[in-house]
């Protein structure tokens, strides 16, 4: 127990090795700040493309299918490995020579657009046809109706799911240290490397703990909220 | 005889899968016509005035409107649509907007009139059917009669032609459903022309034209109320208003 204790709980190794993981989680912030709005963009501009009607949409609609499929399935670790150590080692000049932390953002935010893009989706689909049809009755084009009509009370509508999406991103940003981003983990594994000790991790899953609390609140209070309305609107 | 024809339906026929709704469909309106749709549900009246906005294509057949053929292909939708208001069953407000911005999202955005038009457009309207002190209420604030009332205003907003009203009273508590017919009624006098789906068979015979009973997808009787709702030729005319009668609708 005494053991246990020492290794993971360390009053001695916490005081040590925090400065080095408050360090280190900056990236992670910073990471996940910049993935989240990129992937609020491209995740719908690609449930926006899926939706598109008609023949001529064809092939678009094909490639965001395939780009779901794809990277829904793939681990974002192998994502991150492919492009953080991959494309560096490829040689081919400005996308070869990014900094570390932009490779992990990219890899976060091709996997995690995934993922979102099917949120969207679900949200837009939603959305009673009687909507659209009063909005089209009315001259709008189907991209204005999008626009002021269905996409609004989507995005509205997928609020909770997408920052459930979230926290997941926001875990998941831990993973891209195995392209060597100086977050918050690889300073965790530097120290228990250097001293055998392991309050590092400990540290280093508080402080996302912390992180992501608020967020869950935040999404508790807005599904709460939104029950109450619906059942005064009855 | 009524001048020559303002909204013309030839033989249009309209399915959807194996479902047969509209069968060689034929219909005649002139300018200022008030035109009535009656029949069971399932008849083919809400298919008929969604053809005629082209929410729904037509399978053979045209239509004519303002001596222009909608049915062909070429025609852009957007543009035809703004001259057809229709009003809903169930009202189909925006309900993340507010009553002024529902009034005022497609003038703005079709005709590009300014906000302050829009708005001094709007507020017209809806001092008319006394809702300006709503507009900046959001829609399940208001009443079912309300919102129907708004429903139509945000219509009449695009300044159309003509209007399709598709079972607009159907869904509202009784009590409400005398303001959204004054309503219908004032634009009645004001000349508008109008297509009416309704199950209210005194409001029909007051306000219309023109009555067409539809039964199975095909119009079986037409003509003007006095003589559809007072001698009704066809047996299934007769068998519709009685079970109407015994209802207590008329």
């Amino acid at each position: 127990m005494q053991r246990i204790l020492e290794l993971f709980f360390s009053p001695h190794a916490f005081r040590d090795v925090l400065p080095d993981i408050w360090l280190g989680f900056q990236t992670n912030i910073h990471m996940m700040v910049v993935a989240e709005i990129l992937v609020l963009i491209f995740a719908l501009l690609i449930a926006v493309i899926r939706g598109i009607p008609g023949r001529a949409a064809i092939p678009l609609r094909a490639l965001t299918i395939f780009y779901v499929d794809f990277f829904r399935g793939t681990p974002l670790i192998i994502v991150a490995l492919v492009i953080g150590v991959g494309v560096p080692a490829a040689d081919a000049g400005w996308i070869s020579s990014r900094a570390a932390t932009t490779y992990g953002i990219a890899s976060i935010t091709i996997v995690y657009s995934a993922y979102v893009a099917e949120v969207y989706r679900a949200g837009i689909e939603s959305i009673h046809q009687s909507q659209r049809m009063a909005a089209r009755s009315l001259g709008l084009s189907y991209a204005q109706t999008m626009r002021y009509v269905v996409l609004p009370q989507a995005i509205r509508r997928v609020i909770p799911p997408l920052l459930n999406d979230f926290i997941g991103l926001q875990k998941d940003t831990a993973i891209v240290f195995v392209i060597g981003i100086g977050e918050a983990v690889l300073a965790a594994q530097n120290y228990s490397t250097a001293y055998s000790n392991f309050t590092g991790y400990t540290v280093a899953a508080v402080f996302f703990v912390i992180l992501t609390i608020p967020l869950a609140r935040f999404t508790d209070s807005i599904i709460r909220q939104r029950e109450l309305r619906e059942r005064a609107a009855q | 005889m009524s001048a020559e024809s303002f909204v013309k339906v030839e033989n249009v026929s309209k399915s959807f899968g194996e479902n047969q709704v509209l069968t060689n469909v034929s219909l005649d309106i002139a300018a200022h016509d008030v035109v009535c749709l009656i029949g069971a549900s399932g008849s083919g009246k809400s298919t008929l005035l969604r053809c005629i906005n082209l929410l729904e294509k037509v399978d053979a057949g045209s239509i004519t409107f303002d001596g222009q053929t909608i049915t062909n292909s070429k025609l852009n939708v957007n543009e035809l649509r703004q001259h057809i208001g229709i009003v809903f069953q169930a009202f189909n407000l925006f309900p993340h907007m507010t009553v002024l911005q529902n009034v005022t999202l497609s003038p703005r955005k079709t005709r590009g009139l300014s906000k302050k038009q829009a708005e001094e457009r709007a507020y017209e309207l809806l001092d008319r059917i006394g809702l300006r002190e709503k507009a900046e209420e959001f829609p399940d604030r208001l009443s079912g009669g309300q919102q129907q009332r708004v429903a139509i205003v945000r219509a009449l907003a695009m300044d159309p032609k003509l209007m399709l009203l598709d079972e607009i009273t159907s869904a509202l508590d009784p009590q409400l459903v005398s303001e959204v017919l004054q309503l219908v009624r004032d634009l009645s006098e004001i000349g508008m022309t109008m297509i009416i789906a309704t199950h209210e068979m005194s409001f029909a015979r007051e306000v219309s034209t023109k009555v067409c009973f539809l039964d199975a997808g095909v119009i079986l009787e037409e003509g003007p109320p006095s003589q559809l709702f007072g001698d009704p030729k066809e047996e299934r005319t007769r068998a519709f208003l009685s079970s109407i009668l015994a209802a207590g609708r008329m």
